[in-house]
């Protein structure tokens, strides 16, 4: 059975100047659950998922019309703070963007600027749980001091990752976290997304419909800006209702 | 035409194309030498001096001071000093008439006087003894002593006559013409005489330009160049002003010297030939360049770096203080040395300040009157005086060591600062 709605959207158009990227899409993400949005390139799925922790704000021709809502709060009120939003809702990037800086500073930059940590052995157990919950403790334990920069592409995702959880946030973002990675790093985050998601809500934009299937359980398509069919992963990928998304699924699509 | 034919024709432009670039290489380096050897070899005589080795009897009576039995050195500074000068000059050679004497006389620099009073102040036990010193010799022993006058031209020609020419010849034979570093070139200021004349003035001054330049243009570019870059709303307002900042990058130096020569001197009455007004005028002129040399770094920090950290709730702020700035260090580093250097070799603004006058004394403050390096080079080059000359180059070649040192400077730390993404 589903859990509760995390995340509602309504009648989300996105316009990049006066071109419309996406057309009235409604869909809702239930609470510590995975939910993928698969589609073609170019469709709006990562437009979408942009919108959810207002990424969009940092382009100026880009204009979000619409309703959505996370905890019942609508985040694109004017009362509410993005700096908090996004300390909420965290991201993760299709290509690992870690700052060059340590290991250790890359994850306990947002503690820091949060203030969150109340002091230096409080900074070092965030830094240590959030490595952990990344899955990457093990590999990075001695050389913590060392810049990110220099991990491998699979590595620097997991950081990332670990970056976002160590602000501890309820919603995390995958913008197509394995594209640039190489199938045995990406069998592990996606391990890592499995374990994360009794703890937190996740949305995972993604190209693979293998990955889709693995590891999520509520499965969105896009195309050309449009929602085409929301439901159940496995519904989705066993019967799906519209004939476009069997089409995709399949391979048959273009 | 056959596949070969193609092919050999291809090669042959390939080759033709390489030499090309081989030829513009070399004759750029060719020219490059050619102006370092002319500067060099002109310029680094500059810093040696002649000396004339001249016996000096600091006679307690001559000094007129033979009344007071252990004189203080205030005593001493204010002794009469004329007539134990007088001796030392016309010791050099036996004269028969005035003339001759003034000849004799004119062999030594400008400044042997003081030289004189100088040693004794030094060196107060010497009082009443007879010492042998090296005076600085004139403009004109010099040169000739450096080979530059050539001496087989007729006399009315030459700036040493037949009875000089006879001195000088009498004292290398007693071996008493020497040669040394020179003092006066590093350590002291501009002079009418070019044996005593050097370049300390001009680069404190210039110093100072270049550290007001520094301190008004660095921030002020910097806090530009971010808020232009990072938040400034893409407008038509923007646009304006980023044309403005690239075309004021392109207007010639001489409108800045006037802009400075209008605002500061004018308006604000600023004092006049100062580095201080040179610094802010310089920091008029190179702040565009600075702006757009910091935009460019700004720009290449990549947009994933600010993303990543607004996407863990870092405000815009934080993200480009935190990230962006020190990211893009190198860049704006290495981009303001570059306009420092720029400024450092500019001279027509500062002929319009008034940065052209002669100052004697070396500035020890921004608000004293100064020049500056180039705007020496540019006064000695005017000089008759065949010292000047070798003083310009000489100069020149302090410029050209200091915009090497200002460069190497920046590529070291665009190296230094550099972090891979």
């Amino acid at each position: 059975m589903s859990n509760k709605n995390k995340i509602t959207a309504k009648q989300v158009s996105v316009f990049y100047g006066s071109k419309q990227a996406l057309f009235d899409v409604d869909l809702n993400i239930a609470e510590k659950e995975v939910t993928a949005l698969i589609g073609p390139s170019g469709c709006g799925k990562s437009t979408f998922i942009r919108c959810l922790n207002r990424m969009n704000d940092v382009i100026d021709i880009c204009k979000v019309e619409g309703n959505i809502e996370i905890d019942g709060q609508d985040i694109y009120d004017n009362s509410v703070d993005v700096v908090q939003l996004r300390e909420k809702v965290g991201m993760v990037f299709q290509k690992p963007n870690p700052f060059p800086k340590s290991i250790y500073d890359n994850v306990s930059y947002g503690p820091n600027i949060h203030g969150i940590a109340k002091d230096k052995t409080h900074m070092d157990e965030i830094v240590e749980t959030s490595l952990k919950k990344a899955a990457l403790w093990e590999e990075v334990k001695d050389r913590l001091d060392q810049p990110g920069t220099g991990l491998s592409g699979g590595q620097q995702q997991r950081l990332c990752i670990a970056r976002a959880i160590s602000i501890n946030p309820e919603v995390i973002l995958m913008d197509e976290p394995c594209s640039a990675l190489d199938p045995i790093a990406t069998a592990k985050i996606e391990t890592l997304i499995d374990e994360l998601k009794s703890l937190y809500t996740i949305a995972i934009v993604t190209h693979s419909m293998a990955q889709a299937a693995r590891v999520s359980q509520h499965t969105g398509f896009f195309h050309l800006g449009k929602l085409i069919e929301f439901d159940s992963t496995e519904k989705i990928f066993k019967n799906p209702e519209d004939k476009m998304t069997q089409d995709y699924i399949t391979g048959r699509f273009g | 035409m056959t596949r070969e034919q193609r092919m050999k024709k291809r090669y042959a432009a390939e080759k033709r194309f390489q030499f090309l670039g081989v030829i513009s290489i070399g004759i750029s380096i060719f020219f490059v030498y050619l102006l370092l050897f002319k500067v060099f070899s002109t310029g680094s005589t500059a810093f040696f001096k002649t000396t004339i080795q001249t016996e000096i009897d600091f006679d307690k009576k001559l000094l007129e001071l033979e009344d007071i039995k252990n004189p203080t050195l205030k005593q001493i500074k204010e002794a009469e000093f004329f007539d134990v000068t007088y001796k030392a000059a016309t010791s050099l050679y036996p004269y028969k008439n005035d003339e001759e004497e003034k000849s004799v006389k004119l062999l030594l620099g400008g400044n042997y006087e003081y030289e004189i009073k100088n040693y004794l102040l030094k060196n107060p036990k010497m009082l009443g003894k007879k010492v042998k010193i090296e005076l600085t010799a004139s403009d004109d022993l010099d040169q000739l002593h450096k080979g530059n006058f050539p001496r087989n031209i007729p006399e009315d020609r030459r700036r040493l006559n037949n009875f000089q020419l006879n001195v000088y010849d009498n004292l290398v034979e007693q071996g008493k013409i020497g040669s040394s570093i020179s003092d006066y070139f590093l350590f002291s200021g501009d002079s009418r005489d070019p044996e005593i004349a050097g370049v300390a003035g001009a680069v404190i001054g210039s110093f100072f330009s270049i550290i007001i330049c520094l301190i008004i243009s660095f921030p002020i570019a910097l806090m530009a160049a971010v808020y232009l870059e990072e938040f400034a709303p893409k407008n038509v307002i923007t646009d304006i002003i980023e044309i403005n900042i690239n075309n004021l990058a392109a207007v010639p130096s001489i409108v800045y010297g006037l802009l400075g020569l209008g605002m500061l001197l004018s308006v604000f009455g600023m004092p006049r030939s100062t580095a201080l007004v040179g610094g802010m005028t310089l920091s008029l002129m190179t702040l565009p360049t600075i702006i757009i040399a910091c935009r460019a770094s700004l720009k290449a920090v990549p947009p994933s770096i600010r993303e990543g950290a607004l996407a863990i709730g870092a405000s815009k702020v934080q993200t480009v203080s935190h990230h962006v700035v020190p990211l893009a260090m190198p860049g704006t580093l290495s981009g303001t040395i570059i306009g420092l250097a720029q400024a450092l070799g500019e001279t027509a603004p500062l002929l319009l300040i008034g940065m052209v006058a002669f100052v004697v004394d070396v500035p020890s403050v921004p608000t004293d009157p100064s020049t500056s390096l180039p705007v020496q080079i540019y006064l000695w080059s005017e000089s008759a005086e065949r010292g000047f000359v070798e003083k310009t180059s000489a100069t020149i070649m302090l410029l050209i060591g200091f915009l090497v040192i200002m460069n190497s400077l920046a590529v070291w730390a665009r190296q230094k600062f550099e972090r891979k993404w």
